[in-house]
């Protein structure tokens, strides 16, 4: 108690500080810091859940480099995160710019954008799973096949089961995307919209010279933000492909199934905790750029 | 009056709570582990309480979980003094519960093993080893074919298929197209994700000919003209004139329980969800023959095994409920309550038993039934899967995508058995 007492009173604070801290750095450390450190010792090592750990040095990153799946499931996951983000920022900005002037049933077409949002993932997945069956009972089949149009094959084709499973994914994100970006439009000043009016400046010039350039904040949150949330798609695309998960013939297994699978199918935790640090080291990627996007100038 | 009664109610107590003192010392308890399914889950129960009541010294406790936390739950809590001292596992597992040291050997003079062989069927052999086995099963599968009978009333088919010739034949009068040539109702369904894999792995490669592994299914060996042929055979039933469609309706189960397909080969643990389908008239034969007969059947199963946690009294109590969930009755009781087969001929076929109209065909066919060692069932199941799909969405030839499958087949095995 003596040795309290003699602190000085910003000792006193900052000693209060760390008491209070505490509860959440034990947090941390325990939940995330132990078990990111343990996934990259494991990737190190061999281990099927049941035995021993054996140290494995390189060999788990160097049968990663050599599996032409794994290549495969590096590309797909590119592939979700180039076609995901700029579709969906694209969509998004331009129903977001266009409800922005609405004022009819703003609040309604609102709510109606956001309700995907708001669906679970795997109870969205599996209805579009249904729309993607082929004739009889395929929606979207049974629509082309009353027209007399062959059928397509959404879900069972190597070309195009990627984009069938992207576009739920897509439309399910937009909603909060719509959100953001109209906060951020209501977030510009009016008096730049007045003075541009006032010079007699056109609406392209407007939309370009003025909204774009300053939505930039939104624009990189929602880019980082979307780009994570694809490069880490998992539900769309195990629900919809559940019989063969990320086929047909990996055509659209993203790097986080793959991990799933190398674990709790093949009992493969060395393996699989390779996968998860290469999906780390993007992540990581990804994260400093944003930081850097959005440094202070 | 009143005073004997009283004693007599004094005798009571006393001799009561003697009677609960005495086997509260005794008691021996055990935990027994399965994964949750709802009708084993049933019969299990129904197995502790026969056996706790021929055993009043143990008490059985039974823990279930579902089937994705199984392994972790196990391998977390058996190292660490904690978890079942009888447990169940897929026959597939085996080698790394034993690698692991998970599970003890059963004792040869409870289990003899030469016993065992004549009693059970011959595809427990898998789980011998010199003169003891490590596990054993309650109940077995096989597969059989499944028949819609209102669809084949309407078309006016008599009898199910014998052969598979006759089955090409029934299929191709059940199945509809529409104008553009989508198939509306299939003759038969298809599908490398359902059973179809065990199938063409035990059933046609042999009924072609061929062997499809060699040195106790460290060798893979379908990769031979017999293996193509059997192979053509299998995707022509999808071709553009055939009889059914990989992905129609989804999934080859939900084909046939809506109604649509006339066909559908499944293990004899469909028969339950299928009873509960209303408007599906169903039947059940045994797989399709060769033209001369020839029958050939894929059989799996679950085991117990006593892990090397029991030590002691719970070892010798384990020792005898293990006895017991191998014993007649209680394949008796699994069959009729989840409608898994009985391990042993001398119950599976029975009068009754061989000649019910459901169990039956599955029963019969476990006479010629061969169980594969699978290293990794989901990987190599997999592989059969890519296959088919190479040929059909790639346009590859069968002969080439066979070899490709066969060699990343062996790859696993070889990858296997270096370690094990």
């Amino acid at each position: 108690m003596n040795f309290y007492r003699n602190l000085s009173i910003r000792q006193k604070q900052i000693a209060w500080a760390w008491a209070f801290l505490a509860l959440p750095v034990v947090f941390y450390v325990v939940i995330r810091f132990y078990p990111t450190g343990n996934a990259m010792v494991i990737s190190f090592q061999d281990w099927n859940l049941l035995g021993d750990r054996t140290w494995a040095g390189w060999a788990n990153y160097e049968k990663l480099w050599n599996d032409p799946d794994f290549w495969k499931v590096f590309r797909n996951t590119f592939v979700y995160l180039i076609l995901g983000t700029p579709i969906s920022l694209v969509i998004s900005f331009v129903v977001a710019y266009h409800l922005d002037k609405t004022r009819f049933m703003h609040g309604f077409i609102r709510m109606l954008y956001f309700l995907p949002f708001m669906t679970s993932a795997v109870a969205m997945a599996w209805v579009w799973r249904w729309f993607y069956q082929p004739v009889p009972i395929g929606l979207f089949n049974n629509f082309l096949a009353d027209f007399g149009i062959p059928q397509i094959n959404f879900l069972r084709s190597t070309t195009n089961a990627l984009p069938s499973i992207l576009a739920p994914a897509v439309w399910a994100g937009l909603g909060f995307q719509i959100i953001i970006f109209m906060a951020g439009l209501r977030a510009i000043p009016q008096s730049y919209y007045e003075a541009a009016r006032i010079d007699g400046v056109s609406s392209w010039s407007v939309l370009f010279e003025i909204t774009i350039p300053l939505l930039r904040p939104t624009i990189v949150f929602l880019v980082v933000f979307s780009s994570i949330g694809f490069l880490r798609i998992f539900d769309q695309v195990f629900n919809m492909t559940t019989n063969d998960p990320g086929g047909p013939l990996n055509s659209t297994k993203p790097l986080v199934l793959a991990i799933y699978q190398s674990a709790f199918t093949d009992f493969d935790m060395g393996y699989a905790a390779a996968q998860t640090v290469v999906l780390f080291l993007i992540l990581l990627m990804v994260s400093l750029f944003q930081l850097y996007l959005l440094r202070d100038r | 009056m009143r005073f004997t009664k009283l004693k007599a109610l004094a005798v009571a107590t006393a001799t009561s709570a003697a009677a609960l003192l005495s086997s509260a010392a005794n008691a021996v308890e055990i935990e027994y582990w399965q994964y949750f399914f709802d009708a084993r889950v049933t019969a299990m129960e129904q197995l502790i309480e026969n056996f706790q009541a021929a055993n009043p010294d143990i008490t059985v406790t039974m823990t279930h979980f579902p089937y994705a936390d199984y392994r972790t739950k196990v391998a977390a809590a058996i190292p660490a003094g904690e978890g079942p001292d009888v447990v169940q596992l897929f026959y597939g597992w085996l080698n790394d519960y034993k690698a692991a040291s998970l599970i003890q050997p059963l004792p040869a003079d409870a289990f003899p093993a030469d016993q065992i062989d004549a009693d059970f069927f011959p595809m427990v052999s898998a789980m011998r080893e010199g003169d003891n086995y490590w596990a054993l099963p309650t109940a077995v599968r096989s597969l059989a074919l499944f028949y819609n009978t209102r669809l084949f009333e309407e078309a006016g088919i008599e009898a199910p298929p014998e052969t598979l010739e006759e089955m090409l034949e029934i299929g191709a009068q059940l199945t509809k197209r529409d104008g553009a040539g989508n198939i509306t109702q299939a003759g038969m369904t298809m599908g490398m994700t359902a059973q179809d894999h065990h199938w063409f792995r035990e059933g046609l490669v042999r009924q072609f000919g061929g062997e499809p592994y060699l040195d106790d299914y460290k060798t893979v060996n379908y990769n031979t003209p017999e293996g193509i042929e059997a192979m053509e055979f299998y995707v022509g039933l999808g071709a553009e004139d055939g009889i059914g469609a990989i992905g129609f309706m989804d999934e080859p189960q939900a084909a046939f329980k809506a109604g649509l397909a006339g066909m559908h080969i499944d293990g004899s643990f469909r028969i339950g969800s299928l009873n509960n389908t209303r408007g599906l008239d169903w039947a059940v034969t045994e797989l399709p023959a060769t033209a001369d007969g020839m029958r050939s059947n894929y059989s799996s199963y679950w085991v117990n095994a006593i892990t090397t946690k029991a030590e002691g009294e719970k070892y010798d109590a384990a020792v005898k409920f293990m006895q017991y969930i191998t014993s007649d009755e209680a394949m008796q009781i699994w069959l009729d309550v989840v409608g898994e087969l009985p391990a042993k001929p001398s119950v599976g076929l029975t009068e009754a038993n061989a000649n019910d109209p459901t169990f039956g065909p599955f029963i019969r066919g476990l006479e010629y039934a061969n169980t594969t060692k699978f290293v990794n069932e989901s990987a190599q199941r997999q592989l059969l899967i890519d296959l088919v799909e190479r040929v059909k969405l790639e346009g590859m030839s069968v002969a080439d995508s066979l070899a490709i499958a066969a060699e990343a087949e062996q790859e696993l095995l070889d990858e296997f058995y270096a370690t094990n």
